[in-house]
């Protein structure tokens, strides 16, 4: 066999296993092994691309000693690198460190088309056009995601937000497509450095002022878009680069992303487009109605204890919990009340947290097993045989107005019908508005009580109550 | 070097790579979709290598550097998303097994 050959035969197993271990990644039953055989892929196709050394460019071959020392260093630094943080990383930080990775990828991509870009000869049409788009694509996907990873990570605080923001944006997107179009034809293929360099900077540009105003609970949407962003970038590099394994990887993958980031943004009843660029709540809240009723509080004791002798609970976690770091707490609290029989269940809405899916990867850090969490349509009409609906940190995902006031900005959002339980228990810590800025309805209802503090310190009672409660007994 | 994607090939392999991507995704359960999106950001990943042979083929100091920059982050991504997915699946059990 030649290099040649064996890189090919590496690369396609490579696809393969891809494939068959997204497939297994859709059970919860084999997704384990599903990464396993995906990891597999990675490594057999990048150890057969060590062989490239044997087919380098004639014009390389004086640097190839060089250029294959630097490409072990790189390897080795970033795979620790990214190894040790990911290790350590405590699991709550999750989508920042998906953000951050999934910004490598784009970094990735954007990297391979600058060398490709600043090629020796003039490249043919046919190649540029991909390498431009793909550089846009992942320089963007990269700025993005860091400020993402910064925003989810705390650095960044408040939504950034310029005035003008949106012609800005317009203006240097439209700059990029000029200063890519001027490479394209005005250059013969080989474009200057400088240029290439601005017309990076400007992507990069893009990618950072695109996100910066984007609001946290809107960030399941972009990180899943990102993504899908990165598996594009890559695919297209595949193609100028003529890897076929690239191209599949990144379809695949881009394809998956798109799927997903569709699925949530009609999990908030909004368009992608209406997250990337406007703000949520710019339309109109002043057509807000009067809420009849009052917030009435409720002792933390008195809560636990009607839940202890309820026949079934339902727990509506929303991104609260995962601030309160609660989730080992609420699962203890779980466990004491189905000690005394009670039937309890998780309805997680798919837009809860900051990550799709986020609140069952934060119940299943603290041992909650997965046939326990339910999804919004399985869990939906059983709200009306629920005796207590516990809602704790979730705000919107549970407001009745997105079913009946057609004036409210969430109107048509698919939402958890916590309302139709016997009981409604909310644990919050203050009497402010979600997300959306929309008063919750649902915290007036007459079947609704608040329990006001830190969630944590709120199941610590709740906790402290129902044993105390056992021990009288 | 010969060139395999050629137009309407390359093309092809776009659209069958698109309905497999859509029909893997389409039907898992929205409690993986996190391992699901950190998995999938594993598997571009393998733009590593697609960096390396940018790398090994690079001739000026410049193109060294943003090679080495782009094997760096490449292999950042396929490290970090392997591990952190793994570690999130080994959360998800099921209760039967933990009565076992």
């Amino acid at each position: 066999m030649t290099p040649g050959l064996i890189i090919e035969t590496a690369d396609f197993v490579a696809a393969l296993l891809f494939i068959l271990g997204l497939k297994r990644m859709s059970s919860p039953v084999t997704a384990r092994s599903g990464i396993v055989v995906a990891g597999w892929g990675v490594l057999v196709a990048t150890l057969a691309s060590f062989l490239y050394v044997f087919g380098v460019d004639p014009a390389a071959q004086p640097n190839l000693a060089v250029n294959l020392g630097l490409g072990i260093a790189a390897l080795g630094i970033g795979v620790a690198w990214a190894w040790v943080t990911g290790e350590k990383v405590p699991l709550t930080a999750m989508p920042q460190m998906v953000a951050i990775y999934n910004g490598m990828g784009g970094g990735a991509a954007g990297c391979i088309a600058a060398v490709e870009l600043s090629g020796n000869g003039a490249m043919p049409m046919g190649q540029m056009i991909p390498a431009i788009v793909g550089a846009v694509i992942g320089a963007v996907s990269f700025s993005g995601s860091l400020i993402a990873w910064a925003k989810l990570d705390g650095k960044i605080n408040k939504t950034i937000r310029l005035p003008g923001q949106q012609a800005i944006n317009s203006l240097l997107f439209a700059a990029i497509v000029g200063l890519g179009v001027y490479m394209l034809v005005a250059t013969g293929g080989q474009s200057p450095p400088a240029l290439t360099s601005i017309f990076f900077g400007a992507a990069l540009a893009l990618g950072v002022l695109v996100t910066l105003p984007i609001g946290g609970a809107d960030m399941p949407v972009v990180i899943s878009l990102y993504n899908a962003c990165t598996g594009l970038a890559v695919a297209i590099e595949g193609y100028v680069l003529d890897k076929p394994v690239l191209v599949i990887a990144g379809v695949v993958v881009g394809a998956a992303g798109t799927l997903l980031t569709l699925l949530m943004a009609r999990a908030m009843n909004r368009s992608v487009a209406n997250v990337l660029f406007s703000r949520f709540g710019e339309t109109g809240t002043a057509g807000a109605g009067e809420i009849q009723g009052s917030m009435k509080p409720v002792e933390a004791g008195d809560a636990a204890i009607s839940m202890r002798y309820a026949g079934k609970v339902l727990i509506i976690p929303g991104y609260g919990l995962a601030v309160a770091q609660a989730q080992y707490k609420l699962y203890e609290f779980v466990k004491l009340l189905q000690a005394a029989g009670v039937e309890v269940a998780f309805a997680i809405h798919p837009v809860a947290g900051r990550m799709p899916g986020h609140m069952d990867v934060l119940l299943a850090e603290a041992g909650v097993p997965y046939d326990l969490m339910k999804e919004l349509d399985e869990v939906n009409d059983e709200f009306r045989s629920t005796d207590v609906a516990l809602v704790i940190g979730a705000n919107d995902v549970v407001n009745p107005a997105a079913r009946t006031d057609k004036s409210s900005p969430i109107y048509g959002m698919p939402i958890l019908n916590a309302d139709h339980a016997h009981q409604v228990y909310v644990i919050k810590r203050g009497q402010g508005k979600g997300y959306s800025g929309v008063e919750n309805e649902l915290f007036y209802a007459d079947n609704c009580n608040m329990v006001y503090g830190d969630a944590q310190a709120v199941l610590v009672k709740f906790i402290a109550a129902i044993k105390e409660l056992g021990a009288a007994a | 070097m010969e060139t395999t994607l050629v137009g309407f090939i390359a093309l092809y392999i776009v659209m069958l790579a698109t309905f497999t991507g859509i029909e893997v995704i389409s039907r898992v359960p929205a409690i993986l979709h996190t391992p699901l999106m950190s998995g999938s950001n594993f598997v571009h990943g393998i733009v590593v290598v697609g960096a390396l042979y940018a790398l090994l083929n690079a001739t000026t100091p410049a193109q060294q550097v943003i090679g080495f920059v782009g094997v760096l982050l490449g292999a950042g991504n396929a490290a970090g998303g392997y591990v952190v997915t793994r570690r999130m699946l080994a959360m998800f059990k099921a209760s039967a097994k933990e009565k076992a």
